[in-house]
């Protein structure tokens, strides 16, 4: 038997999370290479397939009507499709628009009408076609997508935390933002991360997404009592990453 | 000579983010030309809007997964400039040292992923891990030290968390700063090996010359990647400085009437940004290290051959390397704290810029009393060489059609040039032109 054929895709996206996949060095990626085919990459390779592919990674948002069928095509050759960075996972920083209704006038004046400038609600992969994994995160772990691969080679099920990113700050001894004066949005966040961001002294600002059923009551209570916001900025603050979770649960 | 010719080239390979060519030659008449980028759009100037001051780099960096850190540092230098907010020496040096390894980051990136195959005769890298494993783990290996020099310094390099309005939001302690630079000196082999891969591949660099306009950023001090004036320098050397805030009068957005497209231009029909705008304009200022590499590598200024764009692309890598150890030095010297972040001192409007790989990028923000933003405009510098790509197509398919290339060999020469301006086209905000005419 070869080795399993992995496929990046991207639609509405920067495509950094892409570009993690050339962050490992020399030898992890060369060993990754050891055990999958790389068989088209577009931002890499010029090399395309029309072949069944094992694992298709698909990075960006759904934006468009009119990518639907890329997606779909996608899915009917893929054997397992990753949603690959937030972006792919629940429409990331792109559904920050989702609740404006002036954003085409707004960027673009009286050119708005053309019909290339269409321009839906941002929304996951997962909104046209099945997502079998979600690899989430603006960018992605990169070590948890080598985990991801990894279990997959070895026919077993990922490990991705469903629970705050306030578990991993306890866990490395960080302060909370909170005690320093600042806001974060740690409590509703998905961990995996490590928690990079309060360590660094900045608040996190969940781009993992929420975990399951976020209380969002309590995130916005504790943004005005003890970070000093008004009700109207608290109410906007869980729109960052996770604009289409923060719609969904209110 | 070449009559008839059919080019469609569907989203081109190894360029960030989706672009087309197509050329349609009858008869020995070009019907048809054109550079095309169909990306989605993605709305980021309205999206900070009703945002806190804290939050816009955080969304806008968002714009490029490659230039993250560029787009970062535009608009926090933007958010500061609207805020009138001053940063202290120390953020400064330790932003200069980010700025320079996201530059020789992605030009890394660049030359030896995207463009090397061309010169190889590949489709992409990964035969190459086959036939030339050594360049490819030398690329990899300097893909990862620039990887963790941004990281050390900006939290990590897709999309950097530790740039803030008012400086810094924590800063490497002086041991992690002696084996940033530990490491970079172990880098010099890897540095000379490209150079001589560079040596040995440049005899493939295709000859064509179309002279412009070039525009980056520039200053008295050094090479003026993090900050500086406008400075545009013409093909006989004549040089002109203008104020960043006056940066509408430079790029003068304009729609054209056959394409929907927003172009720019200045003072010739169009102008080129990025790696070789920036060495035709700063030459003086390059460290001794990056002069040597440019003439081992046959580049000198005033350089008009857009495919040697990568060429100088390689010079500022030898040159963020040795400019970051010069600053590094500095703060060893100095010793490094975490300092309070600068406040801002009013709101309003305030715009700024900085190099990124690609070439100047404008960012642009207005605040209300809350800090709360009411709007922005970014002018990327894709957007800004998508008129000059198309100036080079008008003069290079004639060019070509003469040498009686073949459908292939154009095809190939075309996408060569766009990937030379190492196009990022997901920094769409502005880039967007579509025609589908056939």
């Amino acid at each position: 038997m070869g080795k399993p054929r992995v496929a990046f895709f991207d639609f509405a996206c920067c495509e950094g999370c892409q570009i993690e996949m050339t962050n490992y060095g020399a030898e992890p990626f060369l060993e990754l290479l050891n055990h999958v085919d790389i068989v088209e990459f577009r931002e890499a390779m010029t090399e395309t397939t029309t072949e069944p592919i094992d694992i298709a990674f698909i990075e960006g948002s759904f934006t468009r009507e009119c990518d639907r069928e890329r997606l779909e095509q996608i899915r009917e050759r893929a054997k397992i499709v990753i949603a690959y960075g937030q972006c792919a996972t629940t429409g990331g920083i792109n559904a920050l628009k989702n609740h404006q209704t002036d954003y085409k006038q707004f960027v673009y004046g009286t050119d708005s009408d053309m019909p290339h400038l269409d321009s839906q609600e941002a929304k996951g992969v997962d909104a046209a076609i099945k997502v079998d994994y979600y690899a989430w995160g603006c960018p992605v772990n990169k070590y948890e997508v080598l985990q991801i691969v990894q279990h997959l080679l070895h026919g077993k099920e990922p490990v991705i935390p469903n629970y705050p990113v306030c578990v991993e700050c306890k866990r490395r001894e960080t302060v909370c933002r909170y005690h320093e004066g600042d806001h974060c949005m740690g409590m509703v966040a998905r961990a995996g991360c490590d928690a990079p961001c309060p360590a660094a002294g900045i608040p996190c600002e969940a781009c993992r997404g929420f975990i399951d059923d976020p209380n969002i009551p309590a995130l916005e209570k504790v943004l005005v009592e003890q970070a000093g916001f008004t009700p109207e900025r608290a109410a906007e603050k869980g729109r960052m990453f996770t604009a289409n979770a923060l719609e969904a649960a209110k | 000579m070449t009559s008839t010719a059919h080019i469609d080239v569907h989203h081109l390979t190894r360029v960030e983010g989706h672009g087309n060519i197509v050329v349609n030659v009858s008869d020995g008449a070009i019907e048809k030309c054109e550079w095309q980028v169909p990306e989605a759009p993605r709305f980021f100037e309205s999206m900070v809007r009703g945002r806190h001051y804290s939050e816009v780099a955080r969304i806008t960096s968002r714009i490029c997964g490659i230039c993250a850190v560029g787009h970062t540092l535009a608009s926090v230098k933007a958010t500061e400039t609207a805020l009138g907010i001053e940063i202290s020496e120390q953020s400064w040096k330790l932003r200069e040292i980010l700025k320079h390894a996201e530059n020789a980051d992605s030009h890394v990136l660049h030359a030896y992923i995207l463009v090397a195959p061309d010169l190889a005769g590949a489709p992409s890298v990964f035969p190459l891990v086959e036939t030339m494993p050594e360049v490819v783990a030398c690329a990899l290996r300097l893909k990862r030290l620039c990887h963790e020099w941004g990281s050390l310094i900006g939290g990590r390099t897709t999309h950097p968390t530790m740039v803030v309005p008012g400086g810094m939001a924590s800063v490497p302690t002086t041991k992690e700063l002696a084996e940033l630079k530990d490491k970079l000196i172990a880098a010099v082999p890897d540095l000379q090996a490209t150079l001589e891969t560079v040596k040995a591949l440049a005899p493939n660099v295709p000859a064509f010359d179309r002279p412009t306009e070039y525009i980056g950023l520039a200053n008295d001090e050094n090479y003026g990647l993090y900050d500086g004036e406008i400075s545009s320098i013409l093909p006989d050397g004549t040089q002109q400085r203008y104020p960043v805030a006056d940066y509408k009068l430079v790029t003068n957005e304009f729609v054209v009437a056959q394409s929907t497209a927003k172009y720019t231009k200045n003072k010739t029909d169009s102008y080129a940004a990025g790696a070789l705008a920036r060495f035709n304009n700063n030459y003086d200022k390059l460290v001794p290290e990056a002069k040597e590499a440019a003439e081992a590598l046959g580049l000198a200024p005033i350089c008009t051959n857009p495919y040697m764009n990568t060429v100088a692309q390689v010079v500022e890598v030898v040159h963020s390397v040795y400019d970051s150890l010069r600053i590094i030095d500095e703060l060893l010297e100095t010793g490094v704290e975490l300092e309070p972040l600068a406040e801002p001192t009013r709101y309003g409007k305030g715009a700024n810029s900085v190099e990124v790989p690609r070439g100047i990028l404008f960012h642009e923000y207005e605040y209300d009393a809350d800090g709360i933003c009411q709007g922005g405009n970014c002018i990327i510098p894709t957007n800004q060489n998508h008129n000059n790509i198309q100036h080079d197509f008008n003069a290079l398919v004639p060019e070509l059609l003469e040498a009686d290339k073949s459908e292939e060999e154009m095809e190939l020469a075309l996408s060569m040039l766009v990937r030379a301006y190492d196009p990022c086209i997901s920094c769409s905000t502005h880039a967007l032109d579509v025609k589908f005419v056939r």
